[in-house]
């Protein structure tokens, strides 16, 4: 494992670089600059939708909550066909179930959130079998944290192999690897936690965790993109980027996806490679797209509470 | 849909409405030109014409500088904290009428509306600002002197940045006490024409600003009147060194601030993913017509080809097309002339052997364009290497070691401006001291702000714009 | 002992390569020795001496050149009599004591500024950005001075401290009138601790020799203090050639003298972690 850990740590070492916080921040203004109209508009919307992960990770999540949010996730807009279903469902370990049922013969999938999300703060092997107990469930997607302490602390080798063996364990389910950017303190820590996840073999990589106080940010999301670029260039596998947390109008969601767009290309503007993590954003976009086909503005009460 | 096409995002231009034609601004009014001449001015983007504008003769530009020198002797003795109260005037008129002159820049001048509405027009206001808050505080300027005005300025501007040059030169004058006679670039007449209207709805008194419109024989004609006590230009370096010869011995006062050939000189540890924006931003800027535009590029041969990868990757992402859009990255080129010597230049460039690379891009039928373009395998002796381009078109050259990037960097009779990207600290300083340039970016470029001074080292000029270094451009010191 | 005077070029004192030499003489027009009629090739072999020592002497700290600038004063006070005796026999100036002593406390007031320069012209730029911006002056490189023909040797020293205290290097044409000073100048020079090449004195015709360190492309300003004016426009415009400053006093002493021999340098640098 230690052999393996310096190999795959090699790799991101050889990409390495460094960030300027104040001229990636302008770069990723610049982008939020960008004026999406029109047809343009229809197209973001309905990818956006196509793209997020509905989610709900509270403690008083409930089986019925599963059941309604998953109703929604195969139909976001009853009674318009022409409104995608959307990407996946997240949930916590515990509900992996009740959502497997209700999203069963549907494109959605199943996302659980795992590794004592939002913390991290278990010992592995708990981590792990938490884990291995929702793909068994039929998570199709698994959600992970990084150990951000091990991070901070200099220990690269021990974030690998944690991450390494969490693929491991999903035995084939996508990982997405939860950076908490917001707890990294440094454009460079992101950019560098990027790298060590993707050297680890993580299917995509992800901001946030949507529970501390700074989530997904554009600059954020800019590094992260870039760090993907440069692992695409020198390895060939491509690994996809999800943002979550805050992100609760159209009008972000669109920025995200210029990012994407401008730092990627349109191969990454697929949910295969790309996801929004919401609850709230996805009425937005529905209410979006009927003003930008009727002219009108709308009301959110036309629009399902789940 | 499979490519995310952006919808055309084109900005308004109901906001502005320019007149059929224009006459000199003297003495506080649109007066018709005794020349009885005038051109016209076209949308480079389009090749509609704007307007027609006077052409200023001798006889008017002797009635313009008459007008400054009246005006001259009370504007001079009004308490510093009263002209303050007309340049703040003024920097809140162009607040007030921002998106009008932005569209209007753009629609003149050929350059995106986003760097017009987000970089020309809030930092012409910022100068006012600045230099109004200077007016009365200009004893705690110059230590142990007693800063006085020179009289009347006669102004020369270009026409990259017509209204930020303009603001340039006239707000630091004002502050100071002096009148102004300005001219400003025969392509680019209009904003500097909206300005006259925002300096009477300031109430500035009648002469203290006279705008006097046409091609190089107007310039000329002024820079020689007698009651001239200062020439500032910005320009060619080759119309800059007429008018040093020119001024020869007459005693006026003169700055210029003239071409600029800089060195972005990129080492292997820089934080690449910026420098590559900072590449794009410090050549492709305003097509390029930037006499600080970091026009060479000096790359660290160990990073050279992830470097080129990255910065072709990134030309790839490049909106060329209607200024007016909000999406445009690179504008249209200035003027026909220009396009040219570009087009010249360019192909010096690749008959002397130098690798050309342009980004797929569709250029528009009508009106003046040029795609962004990058040159590789170039030495320093190219014409493309030595020569100043002013479009959007970069030479791009490798070096080993700080010194060998310090000696290809300084290797050019110019030396307004230089970039250095690296990460370490130290040698961010070594290089700042070492590189011959009036202004140094380092992890970064194409910066300004009033308070930051300007100008060049050796054929770049002499004399600086913004800051306290700047006001002494507009003042002779006298002892207290 | 009649002494020979000679050029002052890259610390040594050697005769024009032209060979050729004039008369100065004294006030009542009673030859007083041979100076040396420098040519084209001395102000070309000046210049790239100059040019040679220019990186150099800017890189100094201030701090040192301060102490370089105070040791000149310090020699030309231990040779104070040859000085006043020199400025007398030139000049026939009843004031040469106090006209030496002038120098002297000039050399001294300069060197006192060199490291107060960047203090007093400087500064920290508070630009609207997350940027930390600077200017400071820099010496502009290689400096012609016309020096002016009276007091020959104060108005010497007067345009060569603050263009030495600002960090350039010098091509000094001495007084055509009154050259003898200006040579017992560079021997003060000499024998103190200014480095070869940084100061470079030329004895000559000025009609012949202005414009062609005027003209020179590899001078980066000229001091017109001491020409003539009906030949001011000439050297100005050939100064045009390459964009020289062109610099003239204002004031006897000040550290916008200095300052004037500078250019501003202004660097910016984001603030981001």
């Amino acid at each position: 494992m230690a052999v393996t850990a310096a190999l795959g740590l090699d790799l991101a070492d050889r990409i390495g670089g460094t960030v300027d916080a104040v001229g990636l921040e302008q770069r990723a203004d610049s982008l939020a600059a960008r004026s999406i109209k029109k047809d343009a508009k229809l197209w973001a919307l309905d990818l956006a939708i196509r793209c997020c992960d509905l989610t709900t990770l509270e403690g008083a999540d409930s089986p019925g909550k599963v059941r309604q949010l998953a109703s929604k996730a195969i139909r976001p807009a009853p009674g318009d066909d022409s409104i995608p279903s959307v990407a996946a469902l997240c949930i916590y370990p515990r509900l992996v179930p009740e959502a497997a049922g209700a999203l069963a013969g549907s494109t959605v999938k199943v996302a659980s959130v795992a590794t004592a999300f939002p913390s991290g703060q278990a010992p592995l092997d708990v981590r792990l079998a938490e884990i291995t107990q929702a793909v068994k469930d039929g998570a199709d997607e698994v959600d992970i944290v990084i150990s951000r302490g091990a991070f901070l602390a200099g220990d690269d080798p021990c974030v690998y192999e944690e991450i390494t063996r969490s693929v491991e364990a999903a035995a084939g389910a996508h990982v997405k690897a939860i950076l908490e950017t917001g707890e990294l303190g440094t454009y460079d820590n992101m950019r560098r936690a990027s790298l060590v996840a993707m050297a680890a073999g993580a299917h995509m990589i992800k901001t946030s965790t949507g529970k501390v106080v700074v989530s997904a940010t554009l600059p954020s999301a800019l590094v992260m993109a870039e760090a993907i670029r440069d692992y695409v260039e020198l390895t060939g596998r491509a690994v996809g980027l999800k943002v979550a947390g805050g992100i609760r109008s159209a009008k972000e969601a669109i920025r995200y996806l210029v990012v994407m767009n401008e730092t990627l290309g349109a191969e990454w503007l697929t949910p295969d490679r790309f996801r929004i993590g919401a609850s709230s954003l996805l009425n937005d976009l529905l209410m979006q797209i009927d003003k930008q086909r009727s002219g009108f503005y709308s009301d959110p009460d036309r629009y399902t509470l789940d | 849909m499979t490519e995310w096409t952006y919808a055309p995002a084109p900005e308004a231009t109901d906001i502005v409405s320019v007149k059929e034609s224009y006459g000199l601004y003297v003495g506080g009014d649109f007066v018709d030109p005794a020349s009885g001449e005038e051109q016209k001015t076209i949308n480079p983007a389009t090749e509609e014409v704007l307007a027609a504008v006077a052409v200023a003769g001798d006889k008017d530009v002797d009635l313009a500088v008459r007008a400054a020198r009246r005006a001259f002797t009370t504007w001079s003795a009004l308490p510093g904290s009263e002209r303050a109260k007309y340049i703040f005037r003024i920097a809140r008129l162009v607040q007030e009428r921002a998106r009008e002159l932005a569209v209007l820049e753009t629609m003149n001048g050929g350059k995106p509306i986003k760097e017009s509405r987000d970089v020309d027009v809030p930092l012409v206001a910022a100068h006012f600002f600045y230099h109004a808050g200077w007016a009365d505080k200009l004893e705690y300027a110059f230590a142990g002197r007693r800063a006085e005005p020179l009289g009347v300025c006669a102004q020369i501007i270009p026409w990259n940045f017509p209204l930020l040059m303009l603001a340039w030169k006239i707000a630091p004058a004002l502050a100071t006490g002096n009148t102004v006679v300005l001219k400003p670039a025969e392509t680019t007449p209009l904003t500097a024409l909206t300005f006259a209207e925002i300096c009477r709805q300031a109430k500035l008194p009648p002469g203290v600003v006279n705008i006097i419109t046409g091609a190089g024989p107007t310039g000329a004609a002024l820079v020689r009147h007698p009651g001239v006590d200062k020439v500032a230009f910005t320009g060619s370096t080759e119309v800059g060194k007429d008018i040093q010869r020119a001024l020869a011995g007459t005693g006026k006062h003169l700055t210029l601030e003239l071409g600029g050939k800089a060195a972005n000189v990129v080492f292997e540890d820089a934080p690449l993913d910026q420098a590559v924006e900072g590449i794009v931003n410090g050549i492709f800027f305003n097509q390029g017509h930037v006499c600080c535009a970091g026009s060479r590029l000096l790359v660290q041969e160990s990073v050279q080809e992830r470097l080129l990868a990255k910065l072709k990757q990134r030309l790839g992402t490049l909106r060329l097309g209607d200024p007016l859009d909000k999406n445009t990255d690179i504008g249209a080129i200035n003027s026909r002339a220009q396009l040219d010597k570009i087009r010249s230049l360019v192909d010096s460039g690749v008959s002397e052997g130098a690798e050309l690379y342009q980004a797929p891009c569709q250029l528009p039928e009508r009106g003046f364009w040029f795609p962004p373009t990058v040159f590789t395998g170039v030495s320093q002796s190219h014409r493309i290497a030595r020569e100043e381009i002013f479009g959007p078109v970069l030479s791009v050259m490798t070096f080993r070691t700080p010194d060998e990037a310090v000696a290809k960097a300084n290797n050019t009779p110019y030396g307004l401006s230089a970039g250095v990207w690296t990460d370490k600290g130290s040698r961010i300083l070594w290089m700042a001291d070492r590189l011959k340039a009036g202004v140094v970016w380092a992890n970064t470029f194409n910066r300004f702000d009033p308070a930051s001074p300007f100008g060049g080292y050796k054929e770049s000029g002499f004399g600086r714009e913004g800051g306290r270094q700047g006001l002494a451009s507009y003042v002779k010191l006298v002892a207290p | 002992m009649r002494k020979t005077y000679k050029l002052y070029l890259n610390g040594d004192f050697p005769r024009s390569e032209s060979g050729r030499t004039y008369e100065a003489v004294d006030a009542s027009g009673e030859p007083l020795a041979n100076a040396v009629l420098a040519s084209r090739k001395d102000v070309r072999d000046a210049v790239a001496a100059a040019r040679k020592a220019a990186l150099g002497w800017a890189a100094k700290t201030a701090y040192n050149r301060g102490q370089v600038l105070y040791r000149v004063a310090e020699v030309m006070e231990s040779r104070r009599a040859e000085l006043i005796d020199e400025v007398k026999r030139a000049e026939g100036v009843k004031n040469a004591a106090k006209q030496v002593d002038a120098a002297i406390d000039r050399w001294v007031w300069y060197a006192g500024l060199t490291d107060k320069l960047a203090q007093i012209s400087g500064n920290l730029n508070p630009v609207a950005g997350p940027y930390f911006n600077l200017t400071a002056p820099e010496p502009i490189g290689v400096v012609g001075l016309i020096a002016p023909r009276q007091p020959s040797l104060l108005g010497s020293v007067s345009r060569l401290a603050p263009a030495l205290s600002a960090g350039n290097a010098c091509v000094a044409l001495a007084s055509e009138e009154f050259p003898l000073s200006a040579i017992a100048l560079a021997e003060c020079l000499a024998t103190s601790d200014v480095p070869p090449g940084v100061v470079n004195i030329l004895t000559g015709h000025r009609a012949e020799l202005v414009p062609v360190l005027a003209s020179h492309l590899d001078v980066d300003a000229l001091d017109v203090t001491g020409v003539a004016p009906e030949a001011v426009a000439a050297a100005e415009e050939l100064a045009a050639g390459n964009v020289k400053q062109v610099i003239r006093a204002v004031d006897e002493q000040s550290p916008y003298e200095a300052a004037a021999f500078m250019q501003m340098k202004t660097v910016w640098h984001p603030k981001g972690a």
